[in-house]
């Protein structure tokens, strides 16, 4: 079947099943590879990218329930205010390791960001539980967040 | 691995001896000049580490695989300070597979793991920098007809500072190049460093965070296909028929490859392949392992664990000791199979031609890798090419290439290059296992309640036979047994060998802290048992036994300061404190815990005191500590994979949890400052994880847990 996506601002069409997971579809026929594969079952987060601004995960997203709802991957997520104070505060904060995971956290976070400008140890705590990291990034990421916030709040940071 | 640590450090003779005779033949030779590869015409190579182009950024060569631990800000540093250039002006790339030019000092091979990348390329990657260096100088002084010792270098150029003269690297590469190579340079002091010990931002992670960094599934050689791909369930299976009728039709499959022991669905994308996969009708022969399950493979090594052993080690007269009498201990610490679930499942892409072979992977053994494809393919090494890609998490599971030899046996059957992806499932299923472990320790203590015996039986799989035979020597591992003997000053000490493999077809490997993550929950819970028994503090009964070993005193008690060991924590908690001297450094955590009426754990805090002789990045030293405790926590937590009819039972993340960040303590890194040889930290941080947490119980609860994954149900009190 025949799908026209609206992937980081640009207009793709793509023949492909309606039941394959956006996930594949930006990576392996789109090429977008910023979007990680980690578990396929929604469990991990790897695959974390942003439909209309909310996060979903990819891996369980068939592609006929897009529709015309922008798509936000990693590889744009940098144009956002959210987007781009995270990418800054993960790095101030060597937040990253292997970095696997982090397209994830990182479209987590932003998204976190968007609803709660100033979220608090539980609201990170509840949002940033469905991201998984094995190299145990973990006790980084909230001071990252908060970094964010504080500068989105300010203006600085961009 | 645990033994080259303590080889490194000069503290155990035998295999001391064995180690320093490697590293005395090992140092190495920064001469032969590389071929430029095509298409590279504008880099000229002073080294086989060092690339300089007319104009741009330097390529740094780094010889180890990037899986997160920093290795490519590590190396790069190195080279860099000796270089005189900034870290923003290089760039790190994979080195190709050549293990006579790349190949690590100690284990002569490239591989990556073990903790020892920094003890062993220390000094060799500074002195790639000096050299290339002193050529660059060299160049510019004859470009100048001065003097060499009137210039000096600075942040990419050569200046001239009596005549105000400069000249960039870029410009002067190809002159240098043709210069001699320095037989020996003079390295900085420490005192002169301006990158090593520093806390400079890791040059790979802006990449990480917009998505442009390539791991191994992130290659997309031109016409890629994807492969789905499932392996025999049970070790040692085979596949019997396979009815591909439905997945055929799906849009998007192109074939289905049939091996003796998988089946892989290759189409256009793998989403199709995945759904290609799953509309498959297999049959398999689960083959002799096919009535094995958990309770059948312990019951294999408890029995092991009563038979003969090797003697690794025999100081004083244990069996005199023990007959003397007096108070002891005889407990046995369990451990569970694990896996590693690095975050980016195991994959592979591949080219077979008729006459190369061509593979994308992120390896932590690259050199392996290539012998493993040729071997495949029977093409000779040279006609065999691997790209090594960023590591999505290595923990121990790609030391070894199984994955490679699979994806390559599926691509001989593929018209162009395919990528061959495992399913979470797969990679669970599949691993390099941490297999079943078990320690049995017997201590005596004398009449003042010191333990005047140790007796430590470890039994396991011998997995440096197949891996580092340099570590396995007249049957005993010696990554296994090496640090069994604790660090304690006993008197009568005795380390025995049993070794139990899994069973045939079960790949057993490398874990992350290997050797001494398997030994460090006997010997930390046994000592703090040893102290309970004589009524001691286990900080002072353990300071009371480091006399000798003043680095690791000094750990103890920083962690133990900066912890607030002593002050009163009020009713359910506790804290349990663990040692680790290994990989070349000395480390201490205190765990605090708390534990509810209803057995329900906290851990609340996680502190941490490193001494790593001379740091290299502490802002990395701190990542790789929280990272490490992080991998043990999550292990002790939760880790236990099950077997049924010969297969693993758990598969993905729902049945195989790892910690999540809401259930992440707080983790403390507290620095000795040091200006002794630099240890290893990638595997510092975990071995002491599961010891500190079981210590830390028994404190909160009088509850002694001696197997891992900790069973919490049994800490109900109410």
């Amino acid at each position: 079947m025949s799908f026209t996506l609206n992937v980081n601002g640009t207009t793709h069409a793509v023949e492909v099943d309606g039941d394959t997971p956006l996930l594949w579809v930006l990576r392996d026929v789109i090429g977008l590879t910023g979007t990680k594969f980690g578990c396929g079952i929604a469990m991990c987060g790897a695959c974390t990218v942003h439909l209309d601004g909310m996060a979903v995960r990819a891996c369980v997203t068939p592609v006929e329930t897009v529709g015309t709802a922008a798509v936000t991957t990693i590889e744009a997520i940098g144009a956002t205010d959210e987007g781009a104070r995270v990418q800054k505060a993960w790095l101030d904060e060597e937040v990253v390791q292997c970095g696997y995971c982090q397209s994830g956290q990182i479209m987590s976070a932003a998204a976190l960001l968007a609803v709660n400008p100033s979220p608090s140890d539980a609201d990170i705590d509840a949002v940033m539980a469905g991201n998984i990291c094995r190299c145990g990034t973990y006790p980084r990421i909230p001071a990252a967040i908060k970094q964010a916030a504080t500068e989105l709040a300010s203006g600085e940071g961009r | 691995m645990g033994v080259l640590a303590t080889a490194m450090a000069g503290q155990f003779s035998r295999r001391s001896f064995l180690i320093s005779a490697v590293l005395a033949g090992g140092s190495l030779v920064v001469g032969p000049r590389l071929i430029q590869p095509a298409g590279a015409a504008e880099n000229t190579a002073l080294n086989p580490f060092i690339r300089i182009p007319a104009a741009g950024k330097i390529q740094l060569v780094i010889p180890s695989a990037e899986m997160g631990q920093g290795v490519y800000m590590g190396i790069s540093t190195l080279i860099a300070e000796e270089l005189e250039v900034a870290l923003d002006q290089v760039e790190a790339v994979a080195a190709p597979a050549d293990p006579a030019v790349y190949g690590h000092p100690v284990l002569r091979d490239q591989i990556t793991g073990g903790s020892v990348t920094i003890r062993g390329f220390y000094e060799p990657m500074r002195r790639a920098g000096a050299t290339a260096r002193v050529m660059l100088i060299a160049a510019a002084a004859r470009e100048w007809g001065v003097d060499p010792l009137s210039c000096r270098a600075e942040a990419g150029q050569v200046l001239h500072p009596s005549s105000g003269r400069r000249l960039a690297y870029g410009a002067l590469a190809a002159k240098a190049a043709e210069g001699p190579v320095p037989e020996t340079v003079e390295l900085k002091p420490a005192s002169e460093f301006r990158l090593i010990g520093k806390p400079h931002l890791r040059i790979d992670t802006p990449a990480k965070v917009n998505g442009t960094a390539k791991f191994g599934l992130d290659a997309r050689p031109e016409g890629v296909k994807f492969a789905a791909v499932m392996l025999s369930p049970s070790f040692g299976g085979t596949l019997k028929t396979v009815d591909d009728t439905e997945a055929l039709k799906i849009s998007g499959v192109r074939q289905v490859v049939k091996l003796s022991d998988a089946v892989a669905v290759v189409a256009d994308h793998t989403g199709a392949a995945r759904k290609g996969l799953a509309a498959l009708h297999l049959t398999w022969d689960a083959g002799p392992n096919g009535g094995l399950d958990t309770a059948e493979l312990e019951r294999r090594i408890e029995t092991a664990m009563d038979g003969e052993a090797l003697v690794a080690l025999d100081h004083g007269d244990v069996a005199a000791a023990e007959a003397a009498g007096g108070p002891g201990i005889e407990v046995v610490y369990r451990m569970p199979i694990l896996a590693h679930s690095a975050m980016e499942p195991m994959n592979c892409t591949v080219h077979v031609r008729a006459d190369s072979c061509e593979v994308w992977v992120g390896t932590q053994v690259v050199a392996r890798a290539r012998q493993g494809a040729a071997a495949v393919t029977g093409l000779p090494l040279e006609k065999v090419t691997v790209h090594n890609q960023l590591l999505g998490g290595g923990f121990g599971r790609r030391l070894d290439y199984d994955g490679v030899t699979m994806a390559v046996r599926v691509a001989q059957q593929v018209d162009g290059p395919v990528q061959v992806v495992w399913s979470r499932e797969e990679d669970i299923r599949h691993d390099s296992y941490r297999y079943l472990n078990l320690s049995r320790l017997s201590l005596r203590l004398g009449p003042d309640g010191m333990p005047v015996s140790w007796r430590h039986r470890v039994v396991g799989p011998a997995v440096m036979a197949r891996f580092l035979p340099l570590l396995f020597k007249d049957g005993i591992d010696l990554d296994q047994t090496g640090g069994a003997e604790s660090p304690y000053d006993i008197p009568n000490k005795r380390v025995e060998f049993v070794r139990h493999e899994a069973p045939q077809g079960m790949l057993t490997g490398n874990w992350r802290g290997v050797g001494p993550t398997r030994n460090a929950p006997a010997i930390e819970g046994g000592i703090d048992e040893a102290a309970h028994l004589a009524g001691r503090d286990p900080v002072a009964y353990r300071r009371a036994l480091l006399t000798n070993n003043p680095r690791l005193r000094g750990v103890l008690d920083l962690a133990a300061e900066r912890a607030g060991w002593g002050t009163p924590l009020g009713p359910d908690r506790g804290r349990g404190i663990a040692l680790m001297p290994d990989f070349g450094s000395f480390s201490a955590m205190v765990a605090q815990v708390h534990v509810g009426g209803d057995g329900r754990l906290t851990v609340e805090r996680i502190v941490c005191a490193v001494d790593c002789g001379q740091v290299v990045n502490p802002s990395v030293l701190r990542q790789q500590i929280e990272s490490g405790v992080v991998y043990g926590l999550s292990a002790a937590l939760y880790g236990r994979l099950t077997m049924e009819n010969g297969a693993i039972v758990e598969g993905n993340f729902d049945d195989a949890p790892v910690l999540r960040i809401n259930e992440c303590p707080p983790i403390e890194v507290h620095i000795v400052d040091s200006t002794e040889s630099p240890g290893g930290v990638g595997e510092l941080g975990t071995p002491g994880v599961a010891p500190a947490l079981m210590n830390a119980i028994f404190a909160a609860t009088g509850k002694r847990l001696r197997a891992l994954p900790l069973d919490t149900s049994q800490l109900k009190r109410t």
